[in-house]
């Protein structure tokens, strides 16, 4: 038994819960908890809340293991797990704006997602007068010769909103405070009561880049609460769409980075690229960017035969273009000047935040949830997971370049498994509230999906967590002593999602 | 890197035709565009994309108007990264009460005469967010809005029609 199995089995199980194991503590154990976190042997998978209740969603690397652990609130408080483990400490204050829910011992008590512009406070507790509006404190920093530059939340590019503050000495950059929120939705409580066809609109209007991958974690969710199984096809297919989604994305964010290094030649073929699969998509899917197309219970569109022929030529001129591309990237001193060492991330901090996908497999994590949390089809194919330690905006290119060549591989491989069959399951209610979990791997890193149904199948509560969660922090590490001019390119490296965050 | 060059100069550009402006757009901006601004700006328009609130599908496609394929540029149209230097606010996504000052400013920052479009869904009437506390609602509930064009997100060719239909207005009409 590892050690989180055996840190759960001491709770007390909810049965409804599925498919991890959930546990309900007492706040002793629920400190224990935050140690083990602390002491790195659990990653902080999620921490989100219910009405009275939080709930953290722990990872043991070393067993490949997944659990979560619960804890009811006395007197609207729980021991804050942001005090021990830092990666915490903006879920903890986006609870406490939205639930009230107060992080006892958290020392950053400041608003996150509430600017105090909602009319209203704890929007999931019932609401309450609105804060006095007040100016958002931002962290002090002294020193000789500092001076700060604030930047957004409008930025200059055809980007997410957001704001940056940079104290800097001369152009080094000697702390970067990110401010967010701007994009908050409301989504967590639009969720509230929805039928899960609305449910799963939403998800996949959370962060636009990730619609595949949002969809499928909520339908994940939704399917484990109510024990339905997908059909085989419709696994395929929703593969099919997820790699179709990551080349997509890491296609265009190859070239974006290339381009804010003012290397605009590769920006310009990969541009060419990211066009082709997404023209391919709307012909084989009917939509370019395959929106709405997981559905709880499998998928809403078939492939036909015209295309599958279109997908595999499309996989044949992908496979003719990179080799050019990949050669220019590597073989341009100027642009290597700009990409290497820059925005350098230690493997300590990458694995202490559990950062996801790129950004955690270009800083020695090895961690890809198709593999190490396997859901199908990803058990059934063969692929490799790229991981170098190098930590730089150079690191972070190449795996995306490597995930493409897999990505590839694995579209030809769900091609090759796909037989006739049905395209979707029944979902029916139960008639008892139940709670499912889902977790994907989005081209960012993992995407996460809490979902607690009432009796009627409807949402009773929906978590959706964005990888950004765990690496919007970090990008304010790697800035440091960098010059403010190679901010652009550390940020295009790292693409956190503004609305996925914001919710 | 000179042979990348050099096959881009004799490969065929992938550049495609314009599409025709669709008739309701058009008929819409009539009313909207009024002459004078258009005969001093001729046919070059700068746009400023603001995301007002957009789960950043929209951002997506109004990025792939630059590329190869769309090659905006083409027509005089071009992406500015200041408002003061735009004659259009290209705006996205339902408006979070956290964006509405921010777009206001931006508006009150571009110069007249300007006009604004908001492109997708939720920028007509905040889409599926309608109705949330932390959303106003469309656009123009914050500024006043030109033109629409819909879609979740629109395809390029949707924007690009919409925004063609900026620089063409129907001719014979009287200059105001
Ligand atoms: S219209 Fe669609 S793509 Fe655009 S912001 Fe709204 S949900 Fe996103």
């Amino acid at each position: 038994m590892s050690q989180l199995e055996a840190f759960l089995a001491a709770g007390r199980r909810v049965q409804h819960h599925r498919p991890w194991p959930r546990a309900v503590v007492d706040p002793a154990a629920w400190v224990k908890g935050v140690e083990g976190l602390a002491d790195g042997r659990w990653t902080l998978v999620n921490l989100w809340a219910q009405a009275d209740r939080v709930h953290m969603a722990l990872y043991e690397a070393a067993a490949a293991k997944a659990g979560v652990v619960s804890l009811d609130c006395i007197d609207g408080g729980f021991p804050s797990v942001g005090r021990g483990h830092p990666p915490a400490i903006r879920l903890e204050r986006a609870i406490q704006d939205l639930f009230g829910l107060c992080a006892d011992g958290l020392h950053d008590t400041r608003p996150w997602l509430d600017h105090g512009l909602w009319g209203q406070r704890r929007p999931l507790a019932g609401g309450g007068d609105p804060a006095p509006a007040q100016d958002y404190g931002f962290l002090p920093c002294e020193g000789e010769g500092l001076h700060q530059v604030a930047v957004g939340p409008v930025h200059a590019g055809i980007i997410e909103p957001g704001h940056f503050r940079f104290t800097a000495n001369g152009e080094t950059v000697v702390r970067l405070e990110e401010r967010l929120g701007y994009l908050h939705k409301g989504i967590d409580r639009l969720m509230a009561g929805a039928g899960l066809e609305r449910g799963a609109q939403l998800a996949g209007r959370t962060s636009g880049d990730s619609t595949v991958a949002y969809a499928w974690a909520f339908a994940q969710a939704a399917e484990a609460a109510l024990g339905v199984q997908v059909p085989e096809r419709a696994l395929w297919l929703r593969a099919v769409m997820a790699e179709l989604e990551r080349l997509a994305n890491h296609l265009g964010d190859i070239g974006a980075v290339c381009n804010d290094a003012a290397f605009a030649i590769i920006h310009a073929h990969t541009a060419v690229l990211r066009e082709r699969v997404l023209r391919a998509a709307d012909a084989c899917f009917g939509h370019r960017l395959m929106r709405d197309r997981i559905v709880p219970g499998g998928v809403s569109c078939d492939l036909d035969a015209a295309g599958e022929t279109r997908l595999r030529n499309l996989i044949g001129g992908l496979r003719v273009a990179m080799p050019g591309i990949i050669h220019l990237f590597d073989d341009t001193p100027s642009l290597k000047d700009r990409t290497v060492s820059t925005g350098r991330l230690t493997p300590k901090l990458a694995a202490r935040f559990g950062a996801g996908g790129f950004v955690g497999r270009a800083s020695g994590r090895d961690f890809d949830t198709r593999r190490d949390i396997a859901y199908a089809p990803y058990d059934g194919l063969a692929f490799e997971v790229p991981v170098v330690r190098s930590g730089d905006v150079n690191a972070r290119v190449w795996i995306r370049i490597q995930e493409v060549e897999q990505g590839l591989s694995l579209l030809e491989q769900c091609l090759a498994h796909l037989r006739p069959g049905p395209l979707r399951a029944e979902v029916t209610p139960v008639g008892a509230p139940t709670e499912g979990l889902g977790m994907v791997e989005g081209f960012r890193g993992d995407v996460f999906a809490w979902l607690a149904l009432d009796a009627e199948g409807r949402v009773d509560r929906c978590h959706l967590r964005d990888p950004s969660w765990f690496q919007w922090p970090l990008l304010e590490a790697v800035i440091e002593d960098n010059i403010i001019a190679d901010f652009p390119l550390c940020n295009k490296s790292f693409n956190c999602s503004y609305s996925g965050h914001d919710l | 890197m000179n042979k990348f060059l050099l096959e881009g100069i004799f490969r065929r550009p992938l550049t495609e035709a314009a599409p025709t402006p669709e008739d309701s757009a058009l008929e819409e901006l009539a009313r909207a565009v009024a002459g004078a601004g258009r005969r001093r700006l001729g046919r070059s328009l700068s746009i400023r994309e603001v995301d007002a609130g957009s789960c950043n599908g929209c951002e997506l496609e109004i990025n792939a108007l630059s590329n190869a394929y769309y090659d905006l540029e083409r027509f005089g149209l071009r992406f500015v990264a200041s408002p003061r230097h735009a004659d259009v606010l290209l705006v996205t996504g339902p408006v979070t009460t956290n964006m509405a000052e921010a777009l206001k400013r931006v508006y009150d920052a571009t110069p007249d005469p300007k006009w604004v479009v908001a492109a997708g869904d939720c920028a007509l009437d905040g889409g599926c967010f309608a109705g949330s506390y932390a959303v106003v609602g469309g656009v123009s509930q914050v500024v006043p809005v030109d033109l629409h064009i819909p879609g979740c997100p629109p395809t390029p060719t949707d924007l690009l029609k919409g925004l063609l239909a900026l620089l063409d207005q129907p001719a014979g009409r009287p200059a105001a």
